[in-house]
C-alpha cells in the first residue's frame, strides 16, 4: 500500500487568512472571534462570531475576471483561496489546457450560500425569475465549491462535495487519502468550506446551543474544556490540504510537510446515547480506535490530540472517550488542545482548518495553546493532569497527532497524522 | 440613438463577460459573441437581463434566442426600443 503525504496548505481562518498570518496566530494564542453588530440588531442571544478577515476584491488574483462577476457566495470565495493557495503551495503551477487526470478533489460544504438563496426567494416572488441570470444555480448547489476549484485547476480524477455536518473537514481528508492510498489519484486537492451568515447563524442561536455570556469580551467566548463553557461560538472560513502519493511527491521533489498515516470513519447510529445532535461515545471509540489500526500505531504513539471540543457540555465526555479509546489517563494522557478556543466552531470548515492546524504543529514542533482555559472543568481533571492541557505554546517533540471531528447525524472522523520519516 | 451608438454601449454591457479587452474594443456588426469573443454561451442570458436593464427594455424569449451575433443584438434592441417608443 502506498504512503499518502501532505505537501500544500492553504487557510482561510478568523484569526489569519493565509498560512503565515494563521501560524502567527495560533504559535501565539491570537483569537478571530469578534463582537458582531449586526447580531445585537437582530436580537440574536449569541452576538460574537469567528470570521475572516477577507478581501473579496483579491479574489481577482485567483480567478479570471468573467468567473468573478457575478460570484457572490462567500463561502466558494472563501474555499477558492484556501484550495488555490494551497495547490501553490505545493509547487504547482495553476494553468493547464489539459485535464489533470491524476489529480482529483474532495471539497466538503454544508449549504450552499443562504444570502444567494435569499436573492433567488426575493425575485421568485416579485414574479422576477428571469431576472435571476445564468450564475446562481452553481452558487447554491453545495457541489458549486468544488466544480470552482475544479475549473481553475483542470481537476481531472474524481471530484467530489462531500457533506457530514460538522465533521465534513476531516472526512473530505479522509477520502483524499483513502483515493490515494488505494491507487485511484496521485493526487488530491482536500478541504472544506463554510460561511455562517446570519441565517445560519439564527438557526444554531435558535437551538440555545451558542456562547451567549461573552457578548461584551468576544476573544473569551469560546472557552473550551472551561467550567465556564456555555455553548460554541460559530465561525467560519475555509481551511485545504494537497495530499499526495509519496513517490508521486518524491518524483516532483515537491516539499513534504507531514504523513496521513491512517484514519476513520462511522456513525454511532443514532443508538446508545447517540442522537441527531449528540454523538455517542461507542461509536467515537470505535471511531478512534479503528483510525490507529489503520496507521498501524499503537495508542501509545499519540503526542498530541487536536480535539473537536467545541466549548460544550459535551468536552468532559469527548475527553472520557479519548481516554477509553487510547487507554491513557491523568500523567500518562496526551497533550489536547482545541484550536476552537481561538476560532470558534467552524462547522463544516473544522475540520480543515484544525488540520492546517495539526501539519503545522508537527512541521514547527509546538503544541499551540489553549486559550481561555484558566479555569478547566473539574470532570476533565479527573481523568487528566493539569499539565496536558497548555494555556501557553509549549516547544515538543510531535511524531504523531491524533485529530478528529464529530458532527449531528451521529457522524465521527478520526485521522492520524505523522512527522514525515524517509524510512 | 444610431447602430454605432448601440455597438460602442455593448461594449460595456460585454466587458464583464469578455476576458479578451482587445478583441473587443475591435468588434464590429460581424462579431460573433460566443465563436469570436469567446463569450461562455450560458452567459447569453446574463447579457440579455443586463442590456434590458440598460435600455429599460423587455426581451422576449424568441428574439433573445437571435442575439448571437453584434448586429442581431443591435437589431433586437433597436426594435424594442422603437416598440416603447
Amino acid at each position: 500500500m502506498g504512503r499518502v503525504v501532505i505537501t500544500g496548505l492553504g487557510v482561510v481562518s478568523p484569526n489569519g487568512v493565509g498560512v503565515p498570518d494563521f501560524l502567527h496566530s495560533i504559535r501565539n494564542g491570537v483569537s478571530g472571534v469578534r463582537f458582531m453588530p449586526l447580531y445585537e440588531e437582530l436580537r440574536f442571544n449569541c452576538q460574537v462570531a469567528g470570521q475572516p478577515v477577507f478581501e473579496w476584491e483579491d479574489l481577482k488574483k485567483y480567478i479570471p475576471e468573467t468567473t468573478f462577476h457575478g460570484l457572490k457566495a462567500m463561502g466558494i470565495g472563501y474555499g477558492i483561496k484556501a484550495a488555490l493557495d494551497a495547490w501553490t503551495d505545493a509547487g504547482n503551477g495553476i494553468e493547464s489546457d489539459l485535464p489533470r487526470w491524476e489529480t482529483g478533489c474532495v471539497f466538503g460544504s454544508s449549504v450552499g450560500d443562504t444570502e444567494v438563496v435569499k436573492n433567488v426567494i426575493n425575485r421568485v416572488d416579485i414574479k422576477e425569475a428571469r431576472k435571476l441570470g445564468s450564475r446562481i444555480v452553481e452558487q447554491i448547489m453545495i457541489s458549486g465549491i468544488t466544480a470552482y476549484i475544479t475549473a481553475r485547476l483542470a481537476l481531472g480524477n474524481r471530484t467530489i462535495t462531500n457533506s457530514a455536518a460538522c465533521a465534513t473537514g476531516t472526512q473530505a481528508i479522509l477520502m483524499g487519502y483513502e483515493y490515494i492510498k488505494q491507487g485511484m489519484a496521485k493526487r488530491m486537492l482536500v478541504g472544506s468550506t463554510e460561511y455562517v451568515d446570519s441565517y445560519i447563524f439564527g438557526t444554531f442561536d435558535s437551538m440555545r446551543i451558542l456562547a451567549r455570556k461573552f457578548n461584551q469580551y468576544p476573544e473569551q467566548a469560546s472557552r473550551p474544556m472551561s467550567s465556564s463553557a456555555c455553548g460554541f461560538v460559530p465561525g467560519s472560513g475555509a481551511g485545504a490540504l494537497i495530499l499526495e502519493d509519496l513517490d508521486f511527491a518524491l518524483q516532483r521533489n515537491a516539499t513534504i510537510y507531514a504523513e496521513v498515516a491512517g484514519g476513520s470513519t462511522n456513525s454511532g447510529g443514532q443508538r446508545n446515547g447517540g442522537s441527531m445532535t449528540a454523538p455517542g461515545s461507542e461509536g467515537i471509540v470505535k471511531c478512534i480506535s479503528d483510525a490507529l489500526r489503520d496507521a498501524r500505531l499503537s495508542p501509545r504513539s499519540i503526542d498530541l490530540i487536536c480535539g473537536h471540543l467545541t466549548a460544550t457540555a459535551a468536552d468532559a465526555q469527548e475527553v472520557r472517550n479519548w481516554s477509553l479509546a487510547l487507554d491513557r489517563k491523568d500523567d500518562d494522557f496526551p497533550m489536547i488542545n482545541s484550536l476552537k478556543s481561538m476560532i470558534g466552531h467552524c462547522l463544516s470548515a473544522a475540520g480543515s482548518i484544525e488540520a492546517v492546524g495539526v501539519v503545522l504543529q508537527i512541521l514547527h514542533q509546538f503544541v499551540h495553546p489553549n486559550i481561555n482555559l484558566e479555569d478547566v472543568n473539574p470532570e476533565i481533571l479527573k481523568m487528566v493532569s493539569a499539565d496536558k492541557l497548555p494555556t501557553e505554546m509549549v516547544k515538543k517533540e510531535i511524531n504523531t497527532v491524533a485529530k478528529a471531528n464529530f458532527g449531528f447525524g451521529d457522524v465521527n472522523t478520526c485521522l492520524i497524522f505523522s512527522k514525515y520519516n524517509q524510512s | 440613438m444610431d447602430r454605432r451608438e448601440i455597438l460602442d454601449e455593448l461594449k460595456k454591457v460585454l466587458t464583464p463577460y469578455t476576458e479578451n479587452k482587445e478583441l473587443l474594443a475591435g468588434i464590429t456588426e460581424q462579431t460573433n459573441l460566443i465563436h469570436d469573443l469567446k463569450i461562455n454561451s450560458a452567459n447569453l442570458v446574463d447579457i440579455i437581463i443586463d442590456a434590458e436593464s440598460k435600455y429599460d427594455i423587455e426581451i422576449d424569449l424568441d428574439s433573445a434566442e437571435k442575439m448571437t451575433d453584434i448586429k442581431n443584438c443591435i437589431d433586437v434592441i433597436l426594435e424594442k426600443m422603437n416598440h416603447k417608443a
